[in-house]
């Protein structure tokens, strides 16, 4: 009898019928209700006022004291309020929680009137006495709030978050009745209201923080949906973990009738590729991000959909002064020279982003940044030769690194290849892991590192304090006493907003001339929106004022 | 039967305890710490990070608090996700894996296991060549490769299937559940496929047919159980496979599972989640190669005297 011969069709239609039971379970437990109506997501949100948001990374958390992300705050500035906000086009301050204030003559003093009508979300007024209880959350040392120094302008409010003092009464911040509420700021600080949007300098409800634990618990849970208690214009509705937050608008918020939306649903959106994929199917009405490749494809078959705006931030590579080869400032400079920062801006970043050729980007309101050089191979090839390196020789081969991502790999590429093509020397490519990046910049083990940096608020003050000797964010080994004097003693107490521009230029220029920094662009913003979103209009903080936006369906 | 499951169970002990020790250490050996950001943070606020966190003991001193607050079933807290446990992250991410994990499994048993009997019964025939041919292709086109594949097909060129999610669309479960199998049946077909010949050629199938029984008895009821054995054995290693290749699926398809929290956890040395989470997995490891082995030994018998004298 033949082994194969026998009744095998029985067998395999059997079989088959198991299998085709097995794909309709997947097919039928595939997922509950999509849309019945046949309107994708953003349709139907249009119609609800529901807008669905890609917000990049999942929030690591909701206190306002203790998170430090860009996706936390998406979610933070629509939950909470604080003394002021910023107007979403201009950035101009406008009041928030405070309804008006005074600044005295000399900027020292602030004298805030707060409104007598905002509420919590508990139906508790906010008043000045917690603004006074959560500034002294922010600054109490075993709190570890990564952004204090937001209130480091204030009197006393450095010395009581390094535990030099320990009477929070002696901090600058006082409470002069229920609804006003005087600070004292140490120099005068032109940005200081600025500061007072940042999600850091927001009031926290009190008996909310002390039913889950102690002011300095990091722990506790009381920043979760159904123990939290906000005082913004949405309410944290919902959060399901790696899957989505959502917010709904709040029937207690002082300006509900200026709120259009209904609900904002973020989505942690890591990998970019997907996050196209569901901007494409109609599930997301904004993404956080566009990966570069698509940038030419969207800009000619579908341009309305894609924003590119300038940001306050600027992309750059820092060498390590301490020792050689970029202990010499010659060496430094032709580096900086050789590097064509239009072809990059042109070819590698699709033409989205600004050459620069300082630190502080041009523009940061009303300040402009000196230009002390220019693209030059010929007199870059002088300077090595002077350095000790003519045509490159005898040059020592360094490594560039970066944290790993496409687009940081594909710029170094093309500087690679311009450094070896104008200056003869050879440079390896180090990519590494983000914590691994930031350890090495720590620790100075490095030649050359690609760095960024976003302003935290609009002044040239926030790039040019990185620079200061021994400063946290330095990481160069760049020290200099003119420098530090005027960015630390005479730029913070010059009143006339000219004379502080020209401060920080001499500062820059000092900076440029020792150039521990290679400039090469000014960062923009690139996200995919869809019509319907209205009242979202571009600003270099990539600032949303939730209070301002809403849907239109016609769009 | 009993004094193999003991032994084994016991020999499973040591190992779970060897990981959780090499992790704890490991992990603190990595560069770059948790609270290392960008934006420095000053000595002051480290300090009072580390404090919380427990970091500033000294090295033993964590690793036994550790211990006896995980023998209390305590996993932690998170040092990412200020508030949440691990435990918590955990048993929120797991459903979604294991659900993930079961249906790649059935795609991969249903798919597999048809695939390399049909390809037995007719060997070194067409009816064998193409479904091992595909296997091939399975076993050697990567899941990240493959999802992307048939998210373009079935998604955005058909527009069939959705493209992310898991539960939020009609069908969404679909294509993660077919790139994460996919692999597994091809191995299980070329296991079954080999496991079916062998035994097929066995004398005692003879007997059975010379018995009179039909074709169809002959190898659903006597070779099938033999036949499998194979397939039974890497179920075990396929669960453990399952389990660390989600982690890719769930991050192509934003599924919210634990792989995708392992492999953030990971990135930023959030210390107790990566403990955590590794010690959960190599538990459920152990403990699905436990079974396996007890299933084998079930349907083997000579597997169970594997610690006795009795051969």
């Amino acid at each position: 009898m033949n082994q194969t011969d026998f009744g095998d069709k029985p067998l395999v239609r059997f079989r088959l019928w198991v299998l085709m039971a097995v794909v309709s379970l997947l097919v039928a437990c595939g997922g509950e209700s999509g849309s019945d109506s046949g309107l994708s997501r953003v349709e139907q949100g249009n119609l609800d006022g529901v807008m669905h948001f890609g917000n990049g990374v999942e929030p690591e958390g909701l206190d306002p004291h203790i998170v430090t992300g860009v996706a936390e705050n998406k979610i933070v500035s629509a939950i909470f309020e604080g003394l002021v906000t910023k107007h979403p086009e201009t950035l101009e301050v406008e009041p928030g929680i405070a309804e008006a204030w005074e600044i005295s003559e000399d900027g020292l003093l602030y004298t805030f009137h707060l409104r007598d009508n905002a509420l919590w979300s508990n139906g508790d007024p906010v008043t000045a006495v917690d603004f006074h209880w959560s500034w002294q959350r922010l600054l109490t040392p075993e709190l570890g709030a990564q952004y204090n120094y937001n209130l480091f302008p204030v009197v006393n409010a450095e010395a009581y978050a390094n535990g030099d003092i320990d009477d929070f009464s002696a901090v600058g911040v006082t409470v002069l009745d229920d609804y006003t509420l005087q600070v004292q700021l140490r120099s005068p600080t032109p940005y200081f209201l600025q500061l007072l949007d940042h999600y850091s300098t927001y009031a926290v409800h009190r008996p909310t923080i002390e039913q889950f634990g102690t002011i300095s618990d990091r722990l506790s849970p009381w920043a979760r949906p159904g123990n939290i208690v906000s005082n913004g214009a949405f309410e944290l509705a919902e959060w399901q973990i790696n899957s989505h937050v959502r917010v709904e608008k709040s029937d207690t918020y002082w300006d509900a009738d200026s709120v259009r939306l209904n609900a904002i649903v973020y989505y942690p959106t890591e990998n970019l590729v997907t996050e196209e994929r569901m901007f494409r199917d109609g599930q997301l009405h904004t993404t956080n991000e566009i990966v570069l490749d698509k940038i030419p494809v969207y800009l000619e078959e579908n341009p309305e959909v894609v924003r590119i705006d300038p940001w306050l931030g600027s992309y750059f590579y820092m060498f390590n002064t301490t020792r050689p080869p970029f202990d010499d400032v010659r060496v430094r400079k032709a580096l900086a020279m050789t590097v064509d920062r239009d072809a990059i801006a042109e070819s590698i970043m699709q033409g989205i982003v600004e050459p620069a050729y300082a630190l502080v980007p041009p523009d940061t309101l009303g300040y402009y940044p000196p230009e002390t050089f220019s693209y030059d191979p010929e007199q870059a090839r002088a300077l090595m030769a002077a350095a000790g390196y003519p045509g490159g020789e005898g040059f020592p081969q360094f490594d560039l690194l970066y944290n790993t991502q496409e687009s940081h790999r594909r710029l170094a590429v093309a500087i690679q290849q311009m450094w070896q093509r104008e200056l003869g020397i050879s440079v390896s490519l180090l990519n590494q892991e983000w914590k691994v990046y930031l350890d090495n910049q720590d620790n100075m083990n490095y030649d050359l590192s690609r760095r960024g940096w976003i302003g935290d608020y609009v002044d040239p003050n926030t790039f040019l304090d990185m620079y200061i000797t021994d400063g946290g964010n330095n990481k160069t080994g760049f020290s200099n006493a003119r420098y530090d004097e005027i960015i630390l003693n005479e730029a913070p107490n010059t009143l006339d907003r000219d004379k502080r521009y020209e401060l920080y230029r001499e500062a820059e220029r000092i900076l440029l001339e020792a150039m521990p920094i290679l400039p090469v662009y000014t960062y923009s913003t690139k996200q995919l929106v869809v019509p319907s979103v209205q009242g979202m209009p571009s600003n270099i903080m990539d600032h949303i004022n939730w209070k301002y936006v809403w849907l239109d369906p016609e769009a | 039967m009993w004094r193999f499951i003991g032994l084994r169970t016991l020999q499973a002990i040591p190992v779970i305890f060897i990981v959780i020790s090499v992790t704890f250490f490991l992990v603190r050996a990595a560069p770059g710490g948790p609270f290392d950001d960008e934006k420095a943070v000053s000595p002051q606020v480290r300090a009072a990070l580390e404090a919380q966190y427990r970091l500033d003991l000294p090295m033993h001193e964590q690793y036994l608090t550790y211990l006896s607050d995980l023998l209390q079933g305590d996993l932690g807290p998170s040092f990412n996700y200020p508030g949440r446990s691990v435990n918590e992250l955990i048993f929120q991410g797991l459903p979604i894996t294991a659900e993930l994990g079961f249906y790649a499994l059935l795609v991969a048993v249903g798919i597999g296991v048809l695939a390399g009997v049909i390809a037995s019964l007719r060997p070194n025939t067409a009816q064998d060549y193409v479904p091992m041919s595909l296997a091939m292709v399975g076993i050697c086109m990567p899941s990240f490769l493959l999802g992307p594949m048939l998210v373009l097909i079935f998604g955005i060129w058909l527009d069939w299937l959705p493209v992310s999610g898991w539960g939020n669309s009609q069908g969404d479960k679909i294509l993660p559940s077919i790139t994460l199998g996919a692999m597994y049946a091809a191995y299980i077909a070329r296991l079954s496929r080999s496991g079916m010949l062998e035994v097929m050629s066995q004398d005692y199938l003879r007997t059975a047919r010379a018995k009179g029984l039909p074709e169809r008895v002959v190898v659903v009821k006597h070779a099938l159980r033999a036949g499998l054995l194979p397939v039974v054995s890497y179920l075990g290693p396929a669960f453990a496979g399952l389990l660390s290749g989600s982690f890719v699926v769930e991050t192509i398809f934003q599924i919210p599972g634990l792989g995708r929290f392992y492999v953030q956890a990971a990135f930023n040395r959030d210390y107790t989640m990566i403990l955590g989470t590794t010690t959960f997995l190599a538990t459920l490891i152990v403990v699905f190669n436990l079974l396996s082995d007890f299933v084998a030994a079930w349907l083997n018998p000579r597997l169970r005297y594997q610690f006795s004298n009795k051969q």
